[in-house]
């Protein structure tokens, strides 16, 4: 007789080690993948795991096998119109059953290219923030705008009328009562029955029963004395506020589109806004997204024409950091949002704009902001705003400007703007 | 549809209350239905070894499928990218779970499926725990080669001797030499001479051993303290290996100067493991054939006994259908011949011959025309392996249902030919032919151990002897470069043609500029 057993309860995800062995050789490939993605993927859009690809080639398993050529001879099934001594064209590409051999087509890269699998949205993110080392980023984090929430903090003896627990403060008074009267009152039940006795005992002295009248007096007057309710009893309820971290917060996203900025520069951008974006997902519950790309003028798009639109003409940034100012204004006010900027150019400014940018951030936006990055990507040689932002650095704590060249450089120049600072 | 045994009927439908049909199953009914497949099983002799059952669900089913089938396997990452391609392809719908899974040993294991309903449950029972189960016990090829009842043992072995590696000697050493082995995991058989003896052997290998005895034969090779010059001039003369070698792993195991024990003992492991699954990639056609054959044969009679329902048998027949369904080479459902289909006819065919010869058959098949049908099918099962059972069994009459042409390719015309076709003068060219597609010889390059200079270089030679000029494939250079992380010396690989020419293939590590660096 067979013997059956159920294995159904037996840990799955025996393979477990064996794929994480395979993401972990194929790291590189995998990163690569992620970082294509990076560029394909909205920024929001940071929820779901990744398709990733890696090239056949790099994860095949390398074997001898017949190459193609030589005298093969197959038996193939189905005839249906051929003779002995047919001749028939050699179809192009891999025709059916042409392949190098049993079952050995997939290694030798005639089948797919690529390899395809999905990894979860925790690897994605994993692989994504490797260099980064995100959980430190998350205690370590810009200053947050703190509101505060009343919460109740169970009882207190003193108090507003307005917050007496009357069902405790009766409480207590009738607890206080019971131990302040219990004696007196055992005691004159002792005498009123030694009176009662006395009275329908014939022959008693008046004087005594007088006495005992007055002792009982006396108790009543004493046990009456017990206040119904003491400001001892009162007990109020208690309020207490605490900080709480605000979890809404709006993130303005600030672009030269003008012609200068290429799309690799828009590309490297994005990765930075990708990157600020979801740090800042990890510490507020409602983040808002807004995007102002600008030339010589400002204007708020959706991502798809903030990323991938481009214009021409000159650059004038104080146009976009005025948008975001009346923005903010009138849509996030400073004391309930938490506002973060980041600006993206390739330092391109009409000179005499500059210093009026300077001002306006100064004025404006910092004093608002919790923290406001300026990224410039570029291989020349910085100028005026690039200067005019290192000024303001000096004077204020919440700006950050770094210097982006390449792709790479991204995930440093992250580092240094969120890196611990000292509180 | 064709019932068999007919004779069956009439008595026993009447009066016999058919099982439950489900669908559900739970594991009393599986065990009833068990029961009447194993007196069926009993009813026509076949034997097997006991068996064990497991019921799994999809997901430990893509493990075990990932697993190259093993129910217990060491780590490594290629087995994690195939469950990852499992998984992506069971996700997607490309692809159905097999059924069942079944691994050759004593007791012989069977995954049923959690989700299948209680008729491909009792198809699974009747195709796994009996008919491959018999075909693992009984064909000479697994007899010689593999033994059941210390597989799991073996295997349990190899995954804790894997992992002790990885901690002392860390996973990426471990993973490396395991790449290498893998890449030569196919040169580890010994594909042209049979193996000696399974006692011999046995007493041999527990000799061998010992890590100390290994060492010390490599060391004696490798001796490098001069030796008086007779002996050396001796030396020179004789070729290392005396003989190619075939199976590469064996020699790397026994010779490799710079492996340390450990990586020898995994050479080993990988080496047991092709020897292992060696008998399967060469019974495939018969093995599911004869399994396939076995559960149709045994639900047959089931149904003609009427231990099942008609609505059993209808589903039955429908997956049936299915798994031995033979696409034309034109249908865009072609890859290649069905080996289901190919095996199962084949031993219906030899049935049909045992018991209703044609005259053709009697022409064909005298031996067997008019005997007993299932002490040939047994005969047939126990003695060949897909090679020579095709160009043993394969029937015109096969020829022709499966409508078999072949076709030459041949690389110096400009066009292919059809050389043959299901015709008088076709069938005996088809059948070689189509035997010949199962001899791994051909499909596997022809590389050996040519040479080894022993008091040279210590470079190893390797020679490539194509078949019909077949040229090897562009991924040699890559498996060089795992054979000399293994060897530790240069490599080179050499073609001989056939007008006996030899040509230099590739060398690994490449050669550099005119400096030829020896780093001894």
């Amino acid at each position: 007789m067979a013997n059956f057993i159920d294995r159904r309860l037996n840990a799955k995800g025996k393979s477990t080690v064996n794929r994480q062995r395979f993401i972990e050789r194929y790291k590189k490939q995998i990163k690569k993948s992620v970082s294509e993605a990076v560029t394909r993927r909205s920024v929001t859009d940071i929820d779901k795991g990744e398709k990733i690809s890696i090239p056949t080639r790099d994860i095949s398993e390398p074997i001898f096998h017949q190459g193609q050529g030589g005298i093969r001879e197959r038996v193939h099934p189905g005839n249906d119109q051929f003779n002995q001594g047919d001749q028939i064209e050699r179809p192009k590409g891999g025709g059916a059953g042409e392949g190098s051999g049993e079952g050995e087509a997939s290694n030798t890269g005639e089948g797919k290219d690529e390899f395809l699998f999905e990894i979860s949205n925790d690897e994605y993110l994993e692989l994504l923030f490797e260099d980064l080392a995100l959980p430190d980023l998350q205690q370590t984090n810009a200053k947050q705008m703190v509101e505060f929430e009343t919460y109740r903090a169970g009882f207190t003896n003193v108090g507003v009328p307005a917050n007496i627990n009357i069902v405790r403060s009766l409480r207590s008074s009738h607890a206080r009562r019971i131990a302040m009267t219990a004696g007196k009152k055992k005691q004159l039940a002792e005498l009123k029955s030694k009176l009662n006795e006395l009275e329908n005992t014939p022959g008693t002295q008046a004087e005594i029963i007088m006495d005992l009248k007055q002792q009982i007096e006396d108790l009543q007057k004493k046990i009456d004395s017990v206040p119904f309710i003491d400001s001892f009893d009162l007990r109020f309820n208690n309020f207490a506020k605490r900080e709480k971290p605000s979890s809404q917060a709006v993130m303005f996203c600030l672009m030269d589109v003008s012609g200068s900025m290429d799309q690799a520069t828009k590309d490297m951008a994005k990765r930075f806004y990708i990157l600020l974006y979801l740090f800042l997902t990890q510490t507020y519950k409602n983040l808002e997204v807004v995007y102002i790309r600008h030339h010589t003028q400002a204007k708020e798009v959706d991502e798809h024409e903030f990323f991938y639109s481009q214009e021409t003409g000159g650059t004038i940034v104080s146009s976009a950091l005025n948008l975001m100012h009346e923005i903010q204004q009138e849509r996030y006010p400073a004391d309930e949002w938490n506002i973060y900027a980041a600006q993206a150019s390739d330092g391109d400014n009409w000179a005499d704009d500059s210093p009026a940018c300077r001002q306006l951030l100064a004025e404006k936006i910092l004093p608002v902001s919790r923290y406001f990055s300026y990224i410039e990507i570029t291989r020349r040689a910085h100028q005026t705003l690039w200067r005019e932002y290192e000024a303001l650095q000096e004077q204020f704590g919440n700006i950050a400007v770094q210097h982006i060249k390449e792709v790479n450089d991204i995930y440093p120049v992250f580092r240094e703007l969120f890196k611990k600072q000292p509180s | 549809m064709t019932t068999t045994n007919n004779h069956f009927t009439e008595a026993d439908s009447v009066k016999k209350q058919p099982l439950d049909d489900g669908p559900d199953w739970s594991f009393s009914l599986l065990e009833t239905y068990m029961e009447e497949i194993e007196k069926v099983a009993a009813f026509y002799k076949l034997d097997s070894y006991p068996n064990q059952i497991e019921v799994i669900t999809a997901e430990q089913m893509m493990d075990a499928y990932a697993g190259i089938g093993m129910p217990i396997g060491y780590t490594h990452w290629s087995f994690g990218k195939r469950f990852i391609e499992t998984e992506q392809g069971y996700r997607r719908g490309q692809m159905g779970l097999a059924y069942e899974i079944v691994i050759n040993s004593d007791p012989c294991i069977a995954y049923l499926m959690e989700e299948n309903t209680i008729t491909m449950q009792a198809l699974v029972m009747a195709h796994a725990s009996f008919g491959h189960n018999s075909f693992f016990k009984n064909n000479y090829l697994f007899k010689t080669w593999t033994d059941a009842s210390s597989i799991i043992d073996y295997l349990v072995f190899a995954k804790n001797y894997i992992h002790e590696c990885e901690l002392k000697f860390g996973v990426e050493q471990v993973e490396l030499t395991l790449d290498s082995c893998h890449a030569l995991m196919n040169y580890g058989v010994d594909r042209y001479k049979r193996p000696a003896e399974v006692s011999f052997k046995e007493e041999k290998m527990r000799q061998k051993d010992r890590e100390s005895y290994l060492q010390s034969q490599v060391n004696d090779l490798w001796r490098t303290v001069p030796k008086n010059r007779d002996e050396q001039k001796h030396n020179q003369q004789v070729n290392f290996p005396n003989e190619p070698q075939e199976n590469i792993l064996y020699f790397i195991e026994k010779n490799a100067p710079l492996l340390e024990p450990w990586q020898r003992e995994i050479v080993r492991i990988v080496r047991k493991m092709a020897q292992y699954f060696y008998p399967q990639k060469q019974t495939q056609v018969m093995n599911e054939g004869w399994a396939t054959f076995w559960h149709y044969t045994i639900l047959n009679h089931m149904f003609d006994e009427g231990t099942v329902t008609d609505r059993f048998m209808l589903e039955f027949l429908q997956s049936h259908t299915g798994v031995v369904a033979q696409p034309a080479y034109n249908s865009p459902y072609y890859s290649g011949i069905n080996p289901y289909a190919l095996g199962f006819n084949m031993f219906v065919d030899i049935r049909r011959i045992c018991e209703n010869p044609t005259e053709e058959d009697k022409k064909w098949f005298p031996d067997i025309a008019g005997s007993d049908w299932l002490t040939t099918v047994t005969f047939a099962m126990e003695n060949f392996k897909d090679e020579s059972f095709i160009s043993q069994y394969l029937s015109p009459k096969i020829i022709r249902d499966f409508k078999l042409f072949s076709i030459l390719d041949d690389d110096s015309c400009n066009k292919l030919s059809v050389s043959a076709i299901h015709d008088d003068r076709g069938y005996h060219l088809i059948r070689e032919k189509l035997s010949q597609q199962y001899n791994l010889s051909n499909i596997e390059p022809n590389i050996q151990v040519q040479r080894v200079d022993i008091n040279g270089d210590r470079s190893l030679t390797l020679r490539y002897v194509p078949n019909k000029r077949i040229p090897l494939g562009g991924s040699n250079e890559e498996v060089l470069k795992h054979l000399h992380r293994l060897w530790g010396f240069d490599i080179s690989l050499e073609q001989v043609d056939a007008s006996g020419k030899i040509i230099k293939l590739s060398q690994c590590p490449p050669p550099s500029e005119d400096s030829k660096m020896t780093t001894l």
